[in-house]
C-alpha cells in the first residue's frame, strides 16, 4: 500500500523536498496557529469583558439613585 | 429624472470650478507620474512604445483616485448630503450626477491631455487616437466604481489610502482592456473589441454603481 | 415551515451561541480526520506523477486551499446578501469571521501555487489568469478586512463590508474573464494546469479528503472567530452578563 521504501525517501520526496515540505510545512503552520490566535483572543475578551463588568457592577452599587 | 441628474452635475461644476487648483493638481500629478517611467526604464523608443499603453493607464487610473476622497466629503462636512438623502427623488440619481461631474474634470481632461504624453513614448497617430478614445471610453466607469469606493469609506480615519485599496483592484478589468486597446492597435490587431469592452464596462458601471454607492451612503449617513 | 422556526430561532445570538460551541468540536474533529485520510493517501499511498515526480504532491493542498478561497468569498457575499435584504445582525458578523480564514487561503493558494510553479514551470510566479485572479481575491480580502477595520461603529461595518462583499461578487467574473483574455493575447510560455494528465483515483481521492478537511476546518474556526465576535458586540446584553457571570475562569 505504502508508495515508499524507507523514511529517508519519503523526506527526499524524489528531490522535491524542499517545495513540497515548505507548502505542507507553511500549510500546517497557518491552520495550527489560526485556531491558536482565535482562543488567545477570545479569553482576552472574555477576561476584558468580566473585568468591564465588575467595575460596572461595582460603580451602579456606589451610585444606586441611577 | 433627467433634470435632477443635470442640476447635480452644474453644480459641482460651478463647485470644482472654485477650486482649480485640484483639477490642476490631478493633471500635474499624472503628467509627472507619466514622465518619470522614461527616467526609471531608459530612453530606448522600442521599449517605451511598449511600455506606453500600461503606464499612461496605470497614471490614469492613479490620477483620478486623488479626486475620488473629496466626491462626497465637503457635501457631506457641510450637511448637504443629508438633505439629499432625504429628498424624495432616488438618491442614485443624485450620485449619478455627482459621478459624471467627477469624470468632467478627472477623465475627461486626462484624455486631452494623455495624446500628449503618448509623443514622449513615441506612439504612432493611430495609437494616440485610440488612446483619447480608450480613455474617454474607459474612465466614466473608473469614477462610478470609485464613486462606490468613496462612499464606503466616507468620514472614515485613513479615508484616502483605505479608498485605493478597495477600488483599485476593482479598476482591472478598464486598464486590462484600456490598454489593451492602445496595444493592439499598436500590433496591428486593431483596438475594436477592446474598446467595445470598455464601453459595456463603462455602460455596466453607470448603470450600477450609482445605486451601490448610493446604497452605501445611506449606510454611512444613518 | 419548521425548518425555517428552527432557523430563526438559531439565528438569535443568544441560543446561536451555545449552539456554535458544541458544533466546534465536531467540525474540528471532522477536519482532523478527513485530513488525517487525505494525508495518508495524498503523500504515502498515491503513486508518483509521471511527469511531475513527486512535486505534485503540493497540489493536495493547493488546490483545496484555491477552492476554499472562492467558496468563503461567496459565502461571505451570501450571508452579506441575507444581512442587508433581512437585516439580521448574525449574517454580518459571519462575514466578518470568515473574511481572515478566506484570505489566509488565498494566501496559501498562492504560496503553494509558487512553490509547486518554480519546479514545474521554472519561475516562482508566471502572470497565469488563474494565479493573477487569486491575487486579486486575496487584494479584495484584504480590502474588505481594511474597511471593517476602519469603521468603529460595527453596525456600519457589517453594512459596508456587505456593499462592497456585493460589489465585489458581481466584479471576480468580470476580473476573472478579463484576466484570462489578457493572459491569451499576452502569451509567453503557454503553461496551464488544465493540460495535466487524468489523476489516478487515489489522487481524486486524495484531494477531495483535503478539501473536505479544509472546509470542516474553516467552519470551526470561523466558528470560533463569530462567538468571540458575539461576545464583544452583544457585551451589554442580559445573555452575555449572564454567561459571563456563570463562566469560572
Amino acid at each position: 500500500m505504502i508508495h515508499w521504501n524507507s523514511f529517508a525517501d519519503f523526506l527526499a520526496m524524489g528531490g522535491y523536498a524542499g517545495y513540497v515540505w515548505g507548502s505542507f510545512g507553511a500549510t500546517a503552520l497557518i491552520l495550527i496557529l489560526e485556531p491558536l490566535f482565535i482562543i488567545r483572543r477570545r479569553k482576552e475578551t472574555i477576561s476584558r469583558l468580566k473585568r468591564q463588568m465588575r467595575a460596572e457592577l461595582a460603580s451602579s452599587s456606589r451610585n444606586s439613585v441611577e | 429624472m433627467l433634470k435632477i441628474v443635470a442640476a447635480v452635475i452644474g453644480r459641482d461644476l460651478k463647485l470644482a470650478m472654485r477650486r482649480q487648483a485640484d483639477i490642476v493638481s490631478a493633471l500635474f500629478f499624472f503628467v509627472i507620474v507619466v514622465s518619470l517611467f522614461p527616467l526609471g526604464i531608459g530612453p530606448e523608443p522600442d521599449l517605451l512604445r511598449k511600455l506606453a499603453p500600461g503606464v499612461l493607464w496605470v497614471a490614469a487610473l492613479l490620477a483620478t483616485m486623488l479626486s475620488l476622497p473629496r466626491l462626497f466629503a465637503d457635501d457631506h462636512r457641510d450637511g448637504t448630503l443629508e438633505q439629499l438623502a432625504l429628498a424624495p427623488h432616488p438618491l442614485g440619481l443624485v450620485v449619478l450626477g455627482k459621478v459624471v461631474a467627477h469624470w468632467l474634470v478627472s477623465g475627461l481632461p486626462l484624455a486631452l491631455l494623455a495624446p500628449v504624453l503618448g509623443l514622449q513614448f513615441d506612439l504612432s497617430a493611430d495609437a494616440l487616437l485610440v488612446l483619447t478614445g480608450a480613455i474617454l471610453l474607459g474612465t466614466p466607469a473608473l469614477s462610478g466604481i470609485g464613486g462606490i469606493g468613496a462612499a464606503l469609506t466616507l468620514g472614515l480615519r485613513g479615508g484616502g489610502v483605505l479608498l485605493s485599496l478597495l477600488v483599485l483592484p476593482l479598476y482591472i478589468p478598464v486598464l486590462i482592456f484600456g490598454a489593451g486597446a492602445v496595444d493592439a492597435t499598436v500590433t496591428g490587431l486593431g483596438p475594436e473589441a477592446h474598446l467595445s469592452l470598455l464601453a459595456a464596462l463603462t455602460f455596466a458601471a453607470l448603470g450600477f454603481a450609482p445605486w451601490a454607492a448610493a446604497a452605501a451612503l445611506k449606510i454611512a449617513l444613518e | 415551515m419548521n425548518a425555517r422556526f428552527h432557523l430563526y430561532h438559531y439565528a438569535s445570538p443568544a441560543t446561536f451561541y451555545p449552539l456554535a460551541g458544541k458544533l466546534i468540536p465536531v467540525f474540528a474533529a471532522l477536519a482532523v480526520v478527513f485530513g488525517l485520510a487525505g494525508l495518508y493517501l495524498g503523500l504515502l499511498v498515491a503513486p508518483t506523477d509521471f511527469q511531475q515526480g513527486e512535486g505534485y504532491r503540493i497540489i493536495f493542498i493547493h488546490v483545496p486551499a484555491s477552492w476554499m478561497s472562492m467558496f468563503i468569498y461567496l459565502v461571505m457575499a451570501f450571508w452579506a446578501a441575507i444581512g442587508l435584504a433581512f437585516n439580521t445582525r448574525l449574517s454580518g458578523m459571519m462575514a466578518t469571521a470568515l473574511a481572515p480564514t478566506g484570505a489566509l487561503m488565498a494566501f496559501l493558494s498562492l504560496w503553494t501555487g509558487a512553490l509547486w510553479g518554480k519546479p514545474m514551470w521554472g519561475a516562482w510566479w508566471v502572470w497565469d489568469a488563474r494565479l493573477t485572479s487569486e491575487l486579486i481575491l486575496l487584494f479584495l480580502y484584504i480590502g474588505f478586512i481594511a474597511l471593517q477595520s476602519a469603521i468603529d461603529d460595527p453596525r456600519r461595518a457589517d453594512k459596508a463590508g456587505g456593499v462592497l462583499l456585493l460589489v465585489g461578487v458581481v466584479n471576480v467574473p468580470v476580473i476573472y474573464f478579463s484576466v484570462k483574455w489578457w493572459n491569451t493575447l499576452h502569451q509567453g510560455a503557454s503553461v496551464s494546469l488544465t493540460q495535466s494528465p487524468s489523476m489516478a483515483t487515489t489522487m481524486l481521492w486524495g484531494m477531495l479528503l483535503m478539501a473536505l478537511c479544509f472546509w470542516m476546518y474553516s467552519i470551526a474556526v470561523a466558528l470560533m472567530r463569530v462567538r468571540t465576535i458575539l461576545l464583544e458586540r452583544e457585551r451589554h446584553t442580559e445573555w452575555v452578563k449572564e454567561m459571563l457571570a456563570g463562566e469560572t475562569k
